[in-house]
């Protein structure tokens, strides 16, 4: 899930299609996470090292990762705990390659920043990493 | 009628005046006078003696006088299309009941003539059995012109529908050219000259880029439905950066056009709309084409030239890109800047050894054969020395980085003054290599003359890198000759080489080949200048190369410092 600073969400999507409103729930009371997390950082500037925000929470059976980024866009992911073979560091290039395909999108004249994501490079992107994952 | 309906003052009758022409030809038939509001009333459909019309259909179309929104003046039956299903929305309880009768018979007809100008025939009619009135109106409306050719003669050229309000019609397109049959995503040559024509109003510079904004109004223009336009700018733009090429620019265009026209946007861009392969496909004024061209030929559309050509053209699209919206991106810029005054005159450097080298490619060639007949060693030493200048060349240009495009131009200058004052003295980055070439020369004899072309080699590209091509290539001759002929040119060449040390070593071999040297002087000219335009598109390359990997890291700087201020 994608969210601006307002905090609604640009852009949402869950593989396995059950219990997706139970994952939308879940990212939105996230971000509150992340805005605490952010708030705390403080002064401290934004650089690369910090857009990554990490495991926001273990919560039951899934974990939520956040990364935010310098203009304080806000994408969160939720994986289900059982993949353990998911890495840190898989987390963060996925996190990565999601800010590159929104500044792809950001590229896109015709696209308002606030808009919802309708791209579909970036929901083929997105769909490539989820099936990585899953 | 003619002056009425608009003919007169664009200079042709396209589908608009040749509608309104109609109309009122039905007007002034019932009695009417002729005039622009005659069109708007229910007519009776005019009648035609000498054609068997079904000339039906249509008059309600041009209620809107032919000036109209659009002007394409685009050859191309789609854009008439547009144009027509613009207004038949509008006329949509009138047409619809006509056309259908009219339309299947009519297909087959009228799509012959217009297929044969564009080759769309079969994929257009499929397309249009799938779509609803708008494009029966289109049908009925071919078919009337069917008939109507002799009223038609201008007409595949254009009216209809118009991007651009500002345009002029311009060009015929001929009616034949059907080169690329069948497939609608090939751009006709009427359609690039068109395309072309539009990037010079929003751009004059054709290497240049057009920046986001502006394309956004430009395209806007089109009305097609915003997302719509978002995703061909996701297509068209194949480095997102946020501004298009030329040949992104073409595809974007012509995605618009197509859409227009019916077509659904494909979900990936169609291979024969890749920038690089429009920038193969097309002619050499296009910046970079050059490198494309050598990459593009053996791999058309594939992956690989892509990606080589897309951090390429990154780099240096990025720069211009960052010029443009100079106002959104950070310090940067400058440095950025700085490179693409070097990135330019880079690009026309290679226009020019392009065009040399393909002319001389083949004088080499033709050469090369002969050659072999005179002397096995001259043969061996022109394949030596063309392999040997790639390597040296580079080095002198390692001094001078991404950031540094003043100093290149300063080297350019230098250089071309060094070539024009004779040779002597070389200009500072060539001379290192140089001495050393030299003085292997003297050890050994065959040797040298393996190690000269590279001294060769890089004075000549860096000499090459003004524009006059005409003085580099007479002075390797000079320094091959001697080493090659190793008679006649020694005196000649003596007084004005350095490297004059060499020739004792070489003086043996002076009577062998007196009689080829002319012959072989010329044959070596042209190898000589062809390995030298490699050569210094090799060390172009290799910058072009360094230049690429920063440029990426400084995309994703830019793009999410862009990003957040946009933001």
């Amino acid at each position: 899930s994608c969210a601006p600073p307002q905090n609604y969400p640009l852009y949402i999507r869950s593989v396995p299609t059950e219990n997706e409103l139970k994952f939308h729930y879940t990212v939105h009371t996230s971000l509150d996470v992340v805005d605490e997390k952010i708030s705390a950082m403080g002064k401290a500037m934004v650089d690369q090292r910090d857009l990554y925000l990490g495991l926001l929470y273990p919560t039951e059976d899934y974990k939520v990762y956040g990364y935010v980024t310098n203009s304080k866009v806000k994408f969160v992911m939720v994986v289900d705990s059982s993949n353990t073979a998911l890495r840190d560091n898989e987390i963060r290039s996925m996190f990565r390659k999601l800010h590159n395909s929104y500044t792809d999108i950001m590229c896109n004249p015709f696209y308002n920043p606030g808009d919802r994501i309708h791209s579909r490079a970036f929901d083929n992107m997105v769909t490539s990493m989820m099936m990585q994952v899953c | 009628i003619t002056e009425v309906c608009g003919a007169k003052r664009v200079g042709y009758f396209g589908p608009a005046q040749f509608y309104i022409a109609l109309k009122l030809i039905a007007a002034a038939q019932s009695g009417l006078p002729v005039r622009i509001e005659s069109i708007k009333n229910e007519l009776p459909l005019p009648r035609f003696m000498a054609m068997k019309n079904d000339s039906e259909i249509r008059y309600g179309n041009p209620a809107e006088p032919h000036g109209v929104k659009f002007q394409v003046p685009h050859a191309t039956l789609e854009k008439n299309s547009y144009k027509r299903t613009d207004e038949g929305d509008k006329q949509e309880p009138k047409s619809p009941p006509m056309s259908p009768i009219c339309s299947p018979p009519a297909s087959p007809s009228s799509y012959q003539r217009t297929p044969l100008s564009y080759g769309y025939s079969k994929s257009r009619n499929g397309l249009e059995q799938q779509h609803g009135a708008p494009y029966e109106v289109r049908h009925s409306t071919h078919q009337q012109d069917g008939p109507a050719s002799g009223n038609y003669g201008a007409k595949s050229a254009r009216a209809c529908s118009t991007l651009n309000r500002s345009l002029s019609a311009e060009r015929e397109p001929p009616d034949s050219s059907a080169h690329y049959a069948d497939d609608p995503w090939r751009i006709t040559e009427e359609q690039r000259d068109y395309y072309v024509n539009q990037f010079r109003s929003l751009q004059p510079d054709l290497s240049a880029f057009i920046s986001g904004s502006v394309a956004k109004n430009f395209f806007t223009k089109s009305k097609l439905p915003i997302p719509e336009l978002s995703h061909i700018w996701e297509l068209s733009d194949v480095d997102c950066d946020g501004a298009l090429t030329l040949a992104e620019f073409c595809a974007a265009f012509h995605l618009v056009v197509a859409r227009k026209n019916g077509y659904q946007l494909p979900e990936t861009l169609p291979e024969t709309l890749l920038p690089d392969y429009l920038q193969a496909a097309s002619l050499k004024p296009i910046h970079d084409c050059a490198l494309f061209d050598s990459y593009s030929e053996p791999l058309p559309g594939s992956q690989q030239p892509r990606d080589f050509n897309r951090p390429e053209k990154t780099s240096a699209e990025e720069i211009p890109d960052n010029s443009g919206l100079i106002k959104d991106t950070s310090k940067d810029d400058k440095q950025v800047l700085k490179t693409s005054i070097a990135i330019k005159p880079i690009p026309k450097e290679f226009q020019h050894l392009t065009v040399k080298t393909v002319a001389q490619e083949s004088v080499a060639f033709r050469a090369r054969p002969r050659s072999r007949s005179y002397s096995s060693t001259s043969i061996e030493d022109a394949m030596k020395k063309g392999e040997e200048p790639p390597t040296p060349p580079p080095r002198p240009q390692k001094s001078h980085s991404r950031a540094s495009s003043l100093d290149l131009n300063k080297i350019f200058q230098q250089n071309a003054q060094a070539a024009r004052s004779g040779w002597l003295p070389p200009p500072p980055p060539a001379l290192p290599p140089r001495p050393s070439v030299t003085q292997t020369e003297q050890e050994v004899e065959l040797h040298p003359q393996m190690t000269r072309p590279p001294s060769q080699a890089e004075e000549n590209s860096s000499a090459k890198k003004e524009a006059a091509l005409t003085q580099p290539p007479s002075k390797p001759v000079r320094r091959k000759f001697r080493t090659e002929t190793q008679a006649l040119e020694n005196p000649e060449l003596s007084p004005t080489i350095n490297v004059t040390s060499s020739l004792p070593a070489v003086k043996p071999h002076l009577p062998v080949q007196k009689q080829s040297s002319k012959q072989k002087r010329a044959i070596q000219t042209a190898i000589r200048k062809n390995k030298e335009a490699n050569a210094v598109l090799a060390r172009l390359n290799s910058e072009l190369q360094q230049q690429l990997k920063v440029r990426h890291a400084l995309k994703e700087h830019n793009g999410k410092a862009r990003v957040q201020s946009v933001l």
